[in-house]
């Protein structure tokens, strides 16, 4: 006699982690920023030199260790992810600091790049490539901020014990979020630094 | 209706639906001085009659999402109203305050009632939709308060539901918002920002809020859909609309003086706002397709789903005709504005007051739904009201089209004033279009009196 299918997931595996919902939410977010890449792309080609002249200007340095920040943070909730799989609430919320550890490190990365910028008296309306340059990474910038506030919302609602092993939709969809906001940066900071 | 205060939406209604046949007068007498400039003239100027036909619109549209929120909020917060007495004093309070200021547009110059209301102690006036007088501003202050107040005690006090939370959050964004409607810079760029403020972030942020959580709750109670499902759906709209609307501002800011930036800032994001209204469409028809229930009130149903597609057709797809700025150069300021403006405004805040309205209105009248006979009536003054809002929004963008060729683009561009003339054909259609609209809405009005068999239905599972 075959025993009873009672969980739908142990044969079928789910397409998506975390909540549908989210995924909706992260195609737009893809799509806004997408769209951005394009129109950064054609303009670029419009006025080749003066993007090529004032990228030199910008501290790749500092990109690059933003870059592994984030990469860094998003291995950390994937360890997240995996210690609440195994029911260990205490290494989750570990794992979830570190994350947040991350993110923060990028922010104030981020921040000092734009004390310098602003303080060369550049904004907004100083070129085109500036224009881009800002409004991405500032875009992208409210962007990490959004995923910390999940994360920690998160980190919260797992130390009063709302997730487990059975129960972990909720980290995995954070975790997706902030997947993310890393997957941006990884095209942004090429196509904006690097790119010649 | 389960609780006694939610009773005094009715009233809210009321005055309301008054005041639409007011600003829908209003809008049929300018649209004849379109093509006729001294259609009661001097009595009523052109100025005069647009001024009345926007202030009514807003004056009315608060009225409605004020009566929405007392009906919707304590049944969703399970609990009576916070202090019922507050909102029947702001109910009379708005009224007098509304009534007073639109005599006064009508009745004396506009200059002389900034004189009479000593708009120079703290000068607030003569600037588009916000014309009221500094002191009915105070008014509408003081209105939006208590009423936030009394929303705000009833919501934090009793069950807390996503709706009533969005709702919440955007009453509060109205409220405040307004507040940049006192601060009026000298430079003209300035006062646009600031003007905008209030103008842009109420109808394209906050006032999204409220719509969707009306919508959200009608839909509830119509369908009987899972609540986790719809406040699921309510989450993604909102925050999509926000994402997109904030920076979406930038439209407003082509071409008059701001920076260059704003162009691309404006071009991208309000070519995204169209997203949320699309899935509010999506939502509304997946909702009623997974109903568990055929609510007797099929008007409501009707009002609810017109709501999403006129919203998206009105501000999604209007909207984004001319949100392009090297498109928003040629189009700024011409009757394309005008006619996503109509279509806007009716698709998304008026029908979704009348689709409150027309859900609540038999629940607070002691029955489940209107009888057979009123239900006819109202969805044929749905069709009335709609389609000739379709072709008024259709005649209009033709007329801006051809006005958009002739005065900007065409090798040789004629006066703006040749060009009107031009145009007098599509602004006849429109006042023949506007004069249906004003017959749909007496038919509306009809329905709520009209006698006739009373809806039988199914007994129906809990909520």
């Amino acid at each position: 006699m075959p025993t009873p299918i009672t969980n739908i997931e142990a044969i079928e595996p789910k397409l998506l982690p975390g909540d549908l919902a989210i995924w909706l939410f992260i195609f737009m977010e893809l799509l806004v920023f997408g769209i951005f890449f394009i129109i950064y792309a054609v303009v670029r080609i419009q006025n080749i030199e003066l993007f090529n002249h004032y990228q030199l200007t910008l501290n790749r340095e500092l990109g690059a260790a933003n870059t592994l920040l984030l990469i860094t943070s998003s291995y950390f909730v994937v360890r997240a992810v995996h210690a609440i799989k195994a029911d260990n609430i205490k290494n989750c919320i570990y794992w979830l600091y570190g994350a947040l550890a991350g993110g923060a490190g990028f922010l104030i990365l981020k921040s000092w790049e734009y004390v310098d910028k602003f303080s060369a008296g550049i904004n907004l309306s100083t070129n085109t490539f500036y224009m881009f340059y800002l409004s991405l990474t500032m875009f992208h910038f409210l962007h990490v901020i959004l995923g910390m506030v999940i994360l920690f919302a998160i980190a919260i609602k797992a130390k009063r014990g709302a997730y487990s092993a059975q129960n972990h939709l909720g980290v995995e969809t954070g975790a997706s979020y902030w997947h993310m906001v890393d997957l941006v940066w990884i095209i942004l900071f090429p196509l904006v630094y690097i790119i010649r | 209706m389960k609780y006694e205060s939610q009773g005094i939406a009715k009233m809210y209604f009321i005055a309301a639906i008054a005041l639409f046949v007011g600003q829908i007068l209003f809008g049929v007498t300018m649209g004849l001085q379109y093509v006729m400039g001294d259609f009661l003239f001097p009595e009523i100027p052109f100025n005069a009659a647009r001024m009345v036909h926007t202030n009514l619109l807003i004056v009315w549209l608060l009225f409605g999402f004020m009566g929405s929120a007392y009906f919707l909020v304590p049944e969703e917060a399970e609990r009576e109203l916070y202090a019922p007495w507050l909102a029947k004093l702001m109910f009379w309070i708005f009224l007098v305050a509304g009534g007073l200021t639109i005599l006064g547009y009508l009745l004396v110059p506009y200059a002389r009632l900034a004189e009479l209301t000593m708009n120079d102690l703290l000068p607030t006036m003569g600037r588009e939709f916000l014309e009221q007088p500094t002191i009915t501003k105070i008014g509408i202050v003081i209105v939006a308060l208590a009423f936030v107040f009394n929303i705000g005690m009833t919501v934090l006090t009793g069950r807390k539901t996503v709706i009533n939370l969005v709702l919440l959050t955007g009453l509060v964004g109205l409220a405040v918002f307004f507040l940049f409607s006192f601060y009026n810079p000298d430079n003209l760029v300035l006062d646009k920002y600031f003007w905008w403020f209030v103008v842009h972030l109420w109808v394209e942020g906050v006032w999204e809020l409220i719509m969707a959580s009306l919508l959200a709750y009608v839909l509830i109670k119509v369908t009987g859909v899972d609540r986790e499902v719809i406040e699921k759906w309510l989450y993604i709209i909102i925050a999509m609309a926000l994402i997109s609307g904030l920076v979406g501002m930038g439209h407003h800011f082509f071409w008059i003086g701001a920076p260059a930036y704003w162009q691309w800032l404006g071009s991208v994001f309000s070519a995204l706002e169209p997203i949320p209204f699309f899935m509010m469409t999506l939502f509304a028809f997946s909702v009623v397709n997974k109903r568990r229930r055929d609510h007797p009130n099929k008007a409501a149903v009707l009002w609810a789903l017109g709501t999403a597609v006129m919203a998206f057709l009105g501000a999604g797809v209007w909207g984004f005709l001319h949100t392009l700025a090297p498109i928003n150069y040629y189009t700024h300021g011409t009757q394309i504005t005008a006619a996503h403006g109509h279509m806007a405004f009716y698709g998304a805040y008026v029908m979704v007051v009348l689709t409150m309205i027309s859900y609540s209105m038999p629940l607070m009248r002691g029955k489940k739904a209107a009888n057979v006979t009123a239900q006819k009536l109202e969805i044929r003054s749905f069709w009335m009201m709609t389609l000739s809002m379709v072709a008024i929004t259709l005649l209009l963008t033709a007329a801006g089209t051809m006005q958009v060729y002739l005065q900007r683009y065409s090798a040789e561009p004629l006066p703006f004033m040749i060009v009107q003339d031009k145009l007098a054909i599509f602004y006849w259609l429109r006042e023949v279009a506007g004069l249906i609209f004003l017959s749909g809405l007496f038919l509306y009005i009809y329905s709520f009196f009209a006698k006739g068999k009373e809806v039988e239905f199914i007994a129906e599972q809990a909520e």
